[in-house]
């Protein structure tokens, strides 16, 4: 994987020293806090509504065992023992304090880590697909690109005030594991008469204005995609709202211009530039992509393994849930779910950090991802050491085999830690995940994206859940309401808003009906909720989340 | 036609450590918001805001919260503040279990 040059060092030192000094002043009353705010957002940290809350990137999901050490220290030292992984690939901290932020972040950069443009109106963490470098699937691995893009990106001087953020997601695999059209700009890797390039996707987005993105080239050369990026970038950064901030993302632009105008655009603004781009960040990404060679894969049998399979049932269980097929042969990819049915989604302590970081050095090539899912990957594990991997993550508290299933839901922190939320979403999460468990149907349910946001932000992506769940203030009280048949991947769709909300007391036991009732409705075990709710349409779905309005209509 | 005025408390969050604080009849910044002036006049409002805006030394964020006069003082009207009396519902993480009054 990347490791920082002395560029990347000093750039990231340099920016450590400014924000100490920039906190310093602002303790000493040398800076007021609307001089301070947009400094701080700068770097990542944020006031919530119990304390402050530090994003530290994690850039395109990948980091190595020093790496996730150092975020178990920062956890330790500076937090309450835990961090919470984000749907950008991120890691936030809940509780620092802001005279050791500065600390924190000179800690990152002993690792190669920051908090930079994790938040403001910028271009933000680039995320990839998490299994990114070992996916069967996979054309190219995406992360050299997305690496030679976070550099580009990073302080440039024409995107550091944008209309509003700005996100863009990567993928090398044709099965779409990073959402890409629900991005402002989505690149997916195609082949084209043996040719490696990209189709880009712009416009995408989720929260109050959710839009799947279109296709603005359907081709797009390697060599020609950063400027190609930054004439997109450029266009929006011109032809963006700044008077509404509810209007400013490049979703809305897109929709007001059309496609085929902002292609114009960016067609012509692209002619301009890309002169000036002479080649060299080619030659960039040549010698990035040399970083990301492929480990030195072993040669085992797989014997072990299988027997254990045999065995255990549990492991068994477990191996069906959490594994996915890698492209080296006797190689796993492996899945280790950071929601244990009642946890909140996406946290992990400071001792499951190590094990983690424990575990990627001695069994997983010393490389682990974050996914967007809020989940943490072991890219690269040899069947062989599974059974002990497994063993390992046992004791940790690390085995949950429910992996794509109804507990493995993506939740924002909400209105429990976030100062945007209108409502809670990490315990409707916790509530739903111990249901579920305690029917001991999840296997039995199958591949189920459950979805939650504690506002109309969508954080926790719940417009592209199967089931998605919105909080939102109804009169000083919680309320949540459903959206269903939301799809994330290659065949990207909106959910639709499946009628009244419910009260926090009643949304679990909606979700409860709604899935059983799915289970009733479906042709066979094998018809995911997805397959039978594009089959059947949002009618029987309604009919089982509101029977009294069935009721009283009849 | 005027406003009608809801009672309010002032409140922001602690500089340094971030957490939630309330402005106390005596200008302190309180963890309890038991402690808060309750404000039920406008006039009183705005002055108290000019004042909180003078500490920025010691907080930041500030604003006017609906609040009701219980038993032992003001209480939240709204669950949102309600959440920073006490604390996240996942943990028992933040004032629910940081009892000592630590006024700055």
């Amino acid at each position: 994987m990347y490791k920082y040059n002395d560029f990347d060092e000093g750039f990231v030192r340099t920016r450590v020293a400014q924000f100490r000094d920039q906190v310093a002043r602002r303790i000493d009353g040398s800076l007021t806090e609307d001089e301070f705010k947009p400094l701080r957002l700068m770097n990542g940290l944020y006031l919530q509504l119990h304390a402050y809350m530090l994003r530290v990137a994690v850039p395109y999901g990948t980091l190595n065992s020093t790496q996730m050490d150092m975020l178990a220290h920062l956890a330790e030292t500076y937090d309450k023992g835990y961090g919470h992984f984000t749907t950008r690939q991120n890691i936030q901290y809940n509780w620092p304090e802001l005279g050791d932020v500065p600390d924190m972040l000179s800690d990152l950069a002993d690792v190669g880590m920051h908090a930079i443009q994790t938040s403001g109106n910028t271009i933000r963490n680039v995320t990839a697909d998490h299994f990114a470098g070992a996916a069967a699937d996979e054309i190219a691995d995406p992360r050299p690109v997305a690496e030679l893009l976070r550099q580009w990106s990073t302080d440039h001087p024409e995107f550091q005030f944008l209309p509003r953020k700005f996100k863009i997601a990567i993928t090398g695999s044709p099965n779409d594991r990073a959402v890409t059209k629900a991005h402002d700009i989505g690149l997916r890797m195609v082949m084209q008469n043996g040719a490696a390039g990209y189709e880009v996707i712009v416009g995408g987005g989720l929260g109050r204005t959710p839009m799947i993105g279109k296709v603005i080239t359907d081709f797009l050369p390697q060599a020609d995609l950063l400027p190609y990026v930054e004439a997109i970038v450029s266009v929006w950064n011109r032809l963006g709202r700044r008077d509404n901030k509810y209007k400013a993302r490049i979703k809305i632009t897109v929709h007001e211009h059309g496609i085929d105008e902002i292609r114009r655009l960016v067609d012509a603004r692209f002619a301009e530039i890309r002169p000036s781009f002479s080649g060299i960040d080619q030659e960039i990404l040549t010698a990035i992509a040399e970083q990301f060679a492929a480990p030195a894969f072993k040669i085992a049998d797989t014997k072990g393994y299988e027997a254990a399979r045999i065995a255990n049932p549990a492991f068994r269980s477990w191996t069906d849930t959490n594994l996915t097929q890698h492209r080296a042969d006797g190689y796993a990819i492996v899945s280790i779910s950071i929601k244990k049915h009642g946890a909140t989604p996406g946290d992990a302590t400071a001792d499951q950090m190590r094990v983690m970081a424990n575990l990627a050095r001695t069994y997983g090539h010393d490389e682990l991802r974050i996914s967007h899912e809020q989940n943490v990957i072991l890219p690269h594990v040899h069947k062989s050491d599974l059974p002990k991997l497994y063993t390992a993550l046992r004791a940790a508290d690390l085995a949950t085999a429910n992996i794509g299933l109804a507990s493995d839901i993506i939740a924002c922190p909400g209105m429990d830690y976030c100062a945007l939320a209108t409502a809670r979403s990490i315990p409707v999460a916790q509530e739903i995940a111990m249901r579920f468990d305690e029917l001991k149907i999840e296997h039995d349910i199958g591949a189920l994206k459950i979805k939650i946001s504690g506002c109309i932000n969508a954080c926790g992506h719940h417009h592209v859940g199967h089931i998605g769940i919105l909080g939102l203030d109804r009169a000083g009280v919680e309320n949540y309401q459903i959206t269903l048949g939301g799809d994330h991947t290659e065949t990207a769709a909106v959910g639709e808003r499946a009628g009244p909300g419910f009260s926090a007391d009643d949304i679990v036991p909606a979700i409860e009906r709604l899935v059983l009732g799915y289970m009733d409705l479906r042709n066979s075990a094998d018809e995911t909720f997805l397959d039978a709710y594009r089959r059947l349409g949002v009618a029987p779905f309604k009919a089982i989340l509101y029977p009294q309005e069935r009721a009283n209509a009849a | 036609m005027a406003r009608i005025f809801t009672p309010k408390v002032v409140t922001a969050n602690r500089l340094m450590q971030g957490d939630a604080v309330w402005l106390t009849a005596n200008g302190h910044w309180s963890d309890n918001i038991r402690d808060a002036e309750f404000i039920t006049d406008e006039a009183t409002a705005d002055l108290r805001m000019m004042d909180a805006d003078t500490q920025a030394h010691l907080i930041a964020g500030v604003y006017l919260a609906d609040a009701v006069m219980g038993d032992n003082g003001p209480e939240p009207t709204h669950f949102r503040e309600d959440f920073r009396t006490r604390g996240p519902s996942n943990y028992a993480h933040g004032k629910q279990v940081d009892k000592v009054e630590n006024n700055v």
